[in-house]
């Protein structure tokens, strides 16, 4: 086989990680690198360093070790019978090649994933490599995401925790039957496993009291997973659902949605089509009700047609038009719980609410500063100035507040 | 008009001087001017000096903040509008918690442009790397939104302490010499490198990373709006990417599934693995039962749990313990009775004199059953029908263990080992003999002890628990 050269190479590895929607360098520990050997800090925020048309961040250095795998999952571009193009870097290409980045300000880190190469043990053993050399050979105290190679021994995955600050597996298809049937040599008993494990660890290196000495760091930005969406069939409840099983269970992060997306080389047992950003999107929306605005995955579902998502308006909208019946809300006294459930309005607006109305009884237009278009939230609120009247429960209200045409996309040049 | 000089557009201490010596002397905001630059009068334009402030004369920290920060925002009447803020914080204290109030609103939506600016300096600088007689230094060229490089420059010392590196920007440049952090003058573009030989394999990486297939400008444009494109080598690709995206994608949607790798495909079939559940295997040893329940399908309770928990302890041993189901800290950890149940359970054992080496303790439903509730999981009592399914593998692992006394852990698990429902506080102390020869002794859960909000109630239930076993040792 012909050598590649290193930029052919990164070519490969990166088109072959880029269908993991991960990118987050967020939420770790804050250090930086005074008095240290090297370079790196992480200050709470993460830092996209670009966008590329497809308006995902670029924030870490998104490889794979090597793209060869003995697996053959259906959905993936590497899987063992696909006949796209191989390559492998070294490890301290891997290595160099994070550091000329960071050095020049291009990433805030490395994220690192590879396809099965002999084993999973053997696999693991090589990611944790790349992250032990930057760590300690180059004292680099940047963001490092390692995927976890769910069959590896609990005591490699143990190790990678100590290097890394964010550590993932990935469920990716929201039907157990499906992984089954997709991924035939994946085991999503053996993920869960492997999460579980994680989260033991995870909860462990938190400091229980004060006075007690610090365990070792172990993974402080936690972990996430990906579903992919529209590969298997699954409703958008049931993906909604199983968001919320792997939330209470693992203590994740984040789950991220990835729309299903044609892939060069693909297989005749997926759909070939565009993939479904609108669904993808509502999803995320979803996701985030869940987690910061209080609503239980039930709740979500009400909102729902046959278990899916509207499309036409997002799911706080949809759940706001389907219990009209706990609307208007009054901003003067309403409570922070209900108020976060006024369509158009965000946690950062609500506080700010809570905050002024200390001061001042407030008016539309004061509701009006405070988030980012007043006729999506009037409906469903009273104000000083304001009532609703029969607005709240218009017939008509859903076309109203329907957005009329897709905003067409910009033109750049 | 009373004239207030300052000595750069980002000299916040002028300014201040300047706004107390005006707000001292009662001078309106409408009456107030503040300009940059030298100015051969002074503070004042016209009439005299004000005498200095008062002491009694306080701002808010939050304003200092807040002006700190607006201060370099590049519009020309931030100064006034600071001044007019301040004004009127005489006569309201409380004014900046009023974000709805116009003034306050256009002071903060100032200083969230010029966070944001900073924020995106810290994203789009690009250092190039040159080779100077006495080492390698690091370059780069930067436009920022505002007037954030005094500000973010410190970002970098931390980041990048072990470099020599410097940002020129065309309203000054930082210099970290390894040490300390100093600024100079104005630079311009043609000051710093005009390549490095890395940018082609990050121009690689940017193409590569890109999925044609999800095109959405308007979302790249918002994160990083054109302002920034000139100095950002990966944005040359844009256009290109851009055009050729939905062809790329029309290409793959359409292309025909190809026809798979036979060399691969061989390989794989040495590794595939069979996960189905074999309704009629029986399992011969206590691994292999472990083994097999991670594939049970016999009810729906394995799809939310992590995994199977089997028993676990002495392969022989006389006394088999049976509690509920597994918990959020078993389910993880992958062994029975290791939560906080567990532990009540183990001491209790302790002091009824039973040696935990003795017993075999499991649960009479494998999986465990919950709600997630946010963060947590809530414990959801199983049903009938889950036990019974369960009850397979209950059975399994009494044939493999053989005790010759059990004890069952709250009503659950009185049901799953005697295939009927009982009261467990009616029955508890009775020694029920079953078909295998087998004594059965009902007993409380330890969860139950751990629930109960009465203290002195807790004590006396506790005190039951053991005794109960103190019943159960005499049978041994
Ligand atoms: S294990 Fe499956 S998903 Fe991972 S690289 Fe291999 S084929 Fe792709
Ligand atoms: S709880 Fe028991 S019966 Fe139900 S799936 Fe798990 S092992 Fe099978």
């Amino acid at each position: 086989m012909a050598v590649l050269d290193l930029r052919r190479k990164l070519a490969v590895l990166a088109d072959a990680a880029k269908y993991d929607a991960s990118c987050a360098s967020s939420g770790t520990s804050k250090r930086d690198s005074i008095g240290g050997k090297g370079v790196g800090s992480t200050e709470g925020m993460g830092i996209c360093h670009a966008y590329t048309p497809d308006g995902r961040c670029v924030s870490l250095l998104k490889i794979l070790l090597t793209n060869f795998c003995i697996y053959d999952c259906v959905y993936c571009i590497n899987r063992a019978s696909s006949n796209v193009q191989r390559a492998r870097f070294s490890v301290d290409e891997v290595v160099e090649l994070t550091l000329n980045f960071y050095k020049r300000n291009y990433i805030e880190g490395l994220f690192l994933s590879s396809g099965i190469i002999r084993s999973g043990d053997y696999t693991m053993e090589q990611l944790v490599l790349v992250a032990k050399k930057l760590r300690e050979e180059h004292d680099f105290r940047g963001y490092i995401h390692l995927k976890l190679i769910p069959e590896a021994d609990p005591r490699l995955v143990e190790e990678a925790g100590l290097y890394a600050d964010r550590l993932s597996a990935n469920i990716e298809l929201p039907r157990d039957e499906a992984l089954k049937r997709l991924a035939p040599q994946k085991d999503v008993g053996v993920i869960k496993q492997a999460m579980g494990r994680v989260r033991l660890k995870v909860e462990a290196a938190r400091p229980a009291k004060k006075d007690r000495a610090k365990p070792p760091k172990f993974a402080p930005a936690g972990q996430s997973t990906q579903l992919i969406i529209g590969a298997d069939g699954a409703s958008d409840t049931e993906i909604v659902d199983r968001s919320a099983s792997l939330y209470a269970g693992y203590g994740l992060r984040r789950v991220y949605y990835s729309a299903f997306s044609p892939i060069p080389d693909s297989s005749s047992a997926l759909p070939l089509s565009k993939p479904p950003l609108m669904r993808e999107h509502r999803l995320y929306q979803a996701d985030w009700l869940m987690r910061f605005y209080g609503f239980s995955s039930a709740e979500i579902g009400d909102a729902a047609n046959d278990g899916m998502l509207d499309l036409a308006i997002d799911p706080k909208l949809a759940w706001a038009l389907n219990s009209r019946a706990q609307f208007p809300v009054d901003v003067n006294t309403g409570a922070r719980e209900m108020l976060l459930r006024v369509p158009g309005l965000g946690v950062k607006s609500v506080n700010r609410i809570l905050q002024v109305r200390r001061w001042r009884t407030l008016r539309l237009e004061d509701i009006g500063r405070l988030c980012r278009g007043i006729h999506k939230v009037r409906p469903f609120i009273t104000a000083l100035d304001w009532t609703p009247g029969g607005l709240t429960d218009a017939a008509d209200l859903r076309a109203r507040m329907t957005p009329s045409v897709q905003p067409v996309q910009l033109s750049l040049f | 008009m009373r004239v207030a000089t300052l000595a750069n557009e980002t000299d916040f201490d002028g300014w201040r001087a300047g706004a107390r010596a005006l707000r001292q002397a009662g001078v309106q905001p409408g009456e107030a001017v503040f300009r940059v630059g030298r100015s051969a009068s002074g503070l004042f334009d016209d009439g005299p000096l004000p005498p200095p402030p008062d002491a009694g004369f306080h701002t808010p920290r939050a304003f200092v903040d807040l002006a700190q920060a607006v201060i370099l925002h590049r519009s020309e009447d931030r100064f006034d509008l600071l001044y007019r803020l301040l004004w009127r914080l005489k006569a309201e204290p409380d004014l900046l918690r009023v974000v709805t109030d116009v003034d306050v609103a256009d002071a903060l939506e100032r200083a969230k442009n010029v966070s944001r600016a900073s924020h995106k300096m810290k994203a789009f600088v690009r250092f190039r790397r040159i080779e100077a007689a006495d080492g390698e230094r690091w370059v780069a060229w930067f436009e920022p939104a505002h007037r954030v490089l005094e500000r973010t420059a410190p970002f970098f010392a931390r980041r990048f302490p072990t470099m020599l590196w410097s940002i020129l920007t065309p309203d000054g440049s930082a210099v970290w010499d390894g040490e300390t952090l100093t600024f100079g003058p104005p630079a311009t573009r043609d000051m710093a490198p005009s390549e490095d030989e890395v940018e082609e394999f990050w121009k690689t990486y940017y193409a590569s990373t890109f999925n044609p297939a999800r095109l959405k400008l308007k979302t790249m444009q918002g994160e990083m709006p054109k302002r920034y494109w000139n100095n950002l080598p990966e944005a040359a690709l844009i256009r290109e990417l851009t055009a050729q995206s939905s062809a790329r994608t029309e290409t793959m949607v359409a292309a025909p599934a190809s026809a798979p790798n036979l060399r691969l495909a061989k390989t794989l079939s040495r590794i595939g693995r069979d996960h189905a559940f074999d309704e009629g295997f029986v399992p011969s040893t206590l691994e292999e039962l472990g083994q097999a329940v991670q594939a049970c399908r016999r009810c729906p309770l394995w799809r939310d749990a992590t995994q199977g928990v089997c028993g676990a302890g002495a392969k022989q041993a006389p006394l088999m313990i049976v509690g509920e189901q597994p918990g959020d800290q078993e389910d993880l950890a992958g062994r029975p009775f290791v939560g906080p149940a567990g532990q009540v359970l183990d001491e209790a054992l302790v002091e009824a004199g039973i040696d935990r080496e003795d017993a075999f303790v499991t649960n009479a439903v494998k999986h465990f059953k919950h709600e997630p509730r946010g963060k947590r999981r809530i414990h959801r009592t199983p049903l009938v029908s889950e036990v019974s399914a369960c009850r397979w593998w209950l059975d399994a692992e009494r044939r493999l263990v053989r005790p010759k006394v059990i004890v069952t852990l709250g009503a659950t698990a009185a049901l799953g080992v005697l295939n009927r429902k009982i009261t467990v506080t009616q029955a508890r102390g009775a020694v029920l003999t079953q078909p295998d020869g087998a004594r059965v002794v009902a007993n409380v859960h330890p969860a139950y002890l751990l629930r109960l909000p009465d203290e002195a109630a807790r004590i006396a239930e506790r005190r039951r628990f053991v005794e109960d076993l103190k019943l159960v040792r005499a049978l041994l």
